[in-house]
């Protein structure tokens, strides 16, 4: 098998594989990352919500928020799990179409 | 590290936007230089895995999460500029469709994760494994040191722009209108979680990959390229 074929195999896991990325954080209660937390746990930690962190953190409706469906969220670990394996398949797909599109515009020819 | 929308002044955001230009140009502008066809793949595999890489949130429990980046492993394999390109790709993709950073911070977020982490990473795997063998251990553990110094220098720096803000913009009677914690809270933060526990994923990852490839293809291992 030819190296890049591999490494594709090895992404292809490494996406499967993806959930344990939100099920090991949620089984050990652990929040969100240090400086990523949503306006109310602001309201939380510091007793307010910055006034202009507020207007902006709603700046953008991003079509899978967090990596899952919107109105999944109470659904509960399975389908949050099979939402993040979409997610990565999505993403990366988008991804690598992207980076082979500016390759391409970028490589020389024939080497 | 993922510096989402309201956390950082106008100031912060558009220093940094104006600040990547001129590095996106360059990266193009180089890249398009050194870059071969055979090599597209691997930017493509390079982009790829630092997005799936940033999905393995790592809990500290009761506490907070973070994750590996993969930049310094694209920056050993295709050189920073390449990395940058790659990692910024990822970035966006992420911002734009999982709200994952913000939009207004995409050029602080390219800056430390798509520019400082591959390119001190880089600088500091061609120094330790300076003029070993291909199969030498020491690639191994320069790519390990060269992931733990890139992904803690860039999340010092991601503390430093959280710092900042308290000083930059706040009301009359001192409530902060972005990132409500100073320098003294971000960068003991931002540092202390990368130090002890994100950075030695990042090293983990750095090193396997560069093991496993050592065995199947010494050849992805270059001593040089930009």
């Amino acid at each position: 098998m030819k190296i890049t074929t591999k490494l594709w195999v090895g992404i292809a896991v490494l996406i499967l594989l993806s959930p344990i990325g939100l099920i090991i954080p949620e089984h050990f209660k652990a929040g969100s990352a240090w400086g990523e937390w949503g306006a109310d746990e602001m309201q939380k930690l510091v007793g307010y919500i910055p006034q202009c962190l507020e207007k902006l953190s709603s700046l953008w409706n991003a079509p899978m928020p967090d990596y899952a469906f919107k109105g999944w969220e109470e659904k509960g670990l399975p389908y949050l799990s099979l939402a993040y394996i979409i997610s990565a398949v999505a993403g990366i797909a988008i991804t690598v179409i992207l980076m082979l599109f500016i390759g391409k515009m970028l490589a020389k020819k024939g080497e | 590290m993922h510096i989402p929308d309201g956390y950082l002044g106008p100031a912060t955001s558009g220093f940094f936007y104006v600040a990547m230009l001129p590095i996106w140009t360059a990266a193009s502008r180089i890249v398009k230089k050194t870059l071969k066809a055979r090599q597209v793949p691997m930017l493509a595999i390079g982009a790829a895995f630092s997005f799936v890489i940033m999905m393995f949130n790592v809990p500290i429990p009761g506490g907070s999460t973070g994750h590996a980046v993969g930049g310094v492993l694209a920056a050993i394999l295709l050189g920073p500029w390449a990395a940058c390109i790659a990692i910024t790709v990822a970035l966006v993709v992420q911002a734009l469709l999982f709200g994952d950073g913000g939009i207004t911070a995409i050029g602080a977020n390219c800056f430390n994760m798509a520019f400082v982490l591959p390119f001190v990473g880089y600088y500091v795997y061609r120094a330790v494994s300076y003029n070993a063998p291909l199969d030498a251990n020491r690639r191994v553990i320069a790519a390990g040191v060269a992931g733990y110094i890139g992904i803690n220098v860039a999340a010092c720096l991601a503390g430093v722009e959280f710092g900042l803000q308290p000083l930059l913009h706040h009301t009359a009677s001192g409530q902060a209108l972005y990132c409500p914690y100073g320098l003294s809270v971000a960068v003991p933060a931002m540092a202390g979680e990368h130090l002890l526990i994100f950075g030695w994923v990042e090293a983990i990852v750095t090193a396997l990959a560069i093991k496993y490839l050592q065995k199947q293809a010494p050849e992805l291992l270059p001593e040089g390229g930009v």
